[in-house]
């Protein structure tokens, strides 16, 4: 027995409620992000993760509010993100209920942060996301080999907004360096469009830390899941539409992996 | 019944708190300063390092000592279990020294931190795990993890590239070196387990 793969539903939340985009934009309401949180972990998701997708004056006091009241209706990790700049935002997140957080845009911009925020608060408590995009040109640092032709990943930040020059395979592993606890990578180009994983993007970064590292964006059905953890060698898979519109329950999606092998919570 | 829960300073300790409410209990979240002297049961949660959580005790270790020493049941989550020990690996600090032996860092041939679902194979009984599945996984998030001297302590063990105690019990001290505030049903049964020994 080891270590069992993650199924992690994910919440974007703008202005206190639930909604799901295609390539990051054309979002849609999905719902109530407490009645969701709940439903899912009675459905036996192994994690949560919620997002506060846009920046807007009052998304610190949403997100305070937010999160306590999923903490007080869920006894499963969750991982909150979006707008941490730094270690308050971090120590106001934590004792709302969070387990952990999840920082993009400011590790971009200051990526000493990460030390920091793993020295006081556990690197376990630090998770980087990183937005990355594939760039058919050869102008990247690591070219990938993948079936639609060499590409480079770029990583982009505030929320899928600006695009930063930044290797995306390369600062994944500065960050793991730098003592991030776990990546949550998101493919742009797959974001929403349940095709699948990028499991090119995914393989490059898991063969390359040695921490956990979640794949994002593209899952729709079953063998998304099984692909992301065989072929992309993914310690967790993160998915929002296929749970949010019941598209593929959860229970079913754990029982088509246990039965093709994969170690699983039932 | 009183169950205190000892604030480091650091970390969720909200989460805790509600996951005790739902197993039947109303604990306190309090500082080793307002930490009662007469309490029932005491929980030394998981957040933080070994060195600031102990440098957050301070010279108030006596104070822990001394609620031992009068049967108030203590239960160390994660970390708060690993301060039971003396010495550990993660940084400087001397803990309560327990139970003996020490905290060990995971081999660098696996994912560090040992983050997820792990499952618990029961090596023997123990009130706090009765009602519980053999194999029921839990929540685990530590790089870190205990290694005592003795094997009787040990109540659960997990694989994970080694194979490690994951629920310590001697007398009225228990440790769980997972979470069980996040782990889901199984974790839930734990926490009502305790909340029954500490009513007892």
């Amino acid at each position: 027995m080891t270590l069992a793969k993650r199924i992690v539903p994910c919440l974007d939340v703008d202005h206190g409620r639930v909604v799901k985009g295609i390539n990051f934009v054309n979002l849609r309401s999905a719902g109530d992000p407490v009645e969701l949180a709940q439903r899912y972990c009675e459905a036996r998701a192994d994690e949560l993760v919620f997002l506060d997708i846009t920046a807007s004056p009052e998304k610190r006091k949403i997100l305070e509010r937010v999160v306590r009241d999923v903490a007080e209706n869920i006894n499963i990790p969750f991982t909150v993100g979006g707008g941490i700049r730094g270690e308050d935002d971090v120590r106001m997140v934590l004792c709302s209920g969070a387990d952990k957080v999840s920082v993009n845009t400011a590790a971009v911009e200051e990526p000493r942060l990460i030390p920091r925020l793993s020295k006081i608060f556990g690197s376990q408590c630090v998770v980087v996301a990183i937005d990355a995009k594939r760039r058919y040109d050869s102008e990247g640092p690591v070219i990938v080999k993948t079936t639609e032709g060499d590409c480079w990943f770029e990583v982009y930040t505030y929320g899928g907004r600006k695009a930063t020059g930044l290797d995306a395979i390369l600062w994944a592993q500065k960050v793991a360096k730098l003592g991030a606890g776990e990546l949550l990578v998101t493919s742009m180009d797959r974001d929403g469009t349940e095709k699948g994983y990028d499991l090119e993007l995914t393989l490059t970064i898991s063969e390359k830390v040695n921490i956990p590292v979640i794949a994002s964006g593209g899952a729709g059905k079953p063998e998304n899941f099984y692909d992301a953890f065989t072929i992309g060698k993914a310690d967790a898979a993160l998915a929002a539409s296929v749970f949010h519109y019941d598209k593929f329950p959860i229970p079913l999606i754990k029982k088509y992996l246990v039965e093709r092998g994969i170690e699983m919570r039932p | 019944m009183d169950i205190d829960i000892l604030d480091y300073g650091v970390g969720n300790l909200f989460s805790l708190k509600c996951a005790l409410q739902k197993a039947g209990a109303d604990p306190r979240i309090v500082t080793i300063i307002e930490l009662g002297d007469e309490i029932d049961g005491l929980i030394m949660p998981g957040v933080g390092s070994f060195t600031a959580a102990l440098r957050k005790i301070g010279t108030s270790q006596t104070k822990i000592f001394d609620l031992i020493d009068s049967g108030t049941v203590v239960l160390g989550i994660c970390l708060g279990m690993q301060i039971f020990f003396k010495e550990s690996e993660e940084g400087r600090g001397e803990g309560l020294g327990i139970i003996p032996g020490r905290v060990v860092k995971f081999r660098e041939d696996v994912k560090i931190p040992h983050m997820g679902w792990n499952n618990l194979k029961i090596v023997k009984f123990n009130e706090l795990i009765e009602g519980l599945a053999d194999e029921s996984y839990v929540y685990f998030v530590h790089s870190y993890y205990p290694s005592p001297s003795r094997r009787d302590f040990i109540i659960t063990e997990t694989d994970y590239g080694v194979t490690f105690p994951s629920i310590l019990a001697h007398e009225n001290l228990y440790g769980t070196q997972f979470h069980p505030e996040k782990s889901g049903e199984a974790g839930l049964i734990i926490l009502r387990n305790f909340v029954k020994i500490v009513k007892r």
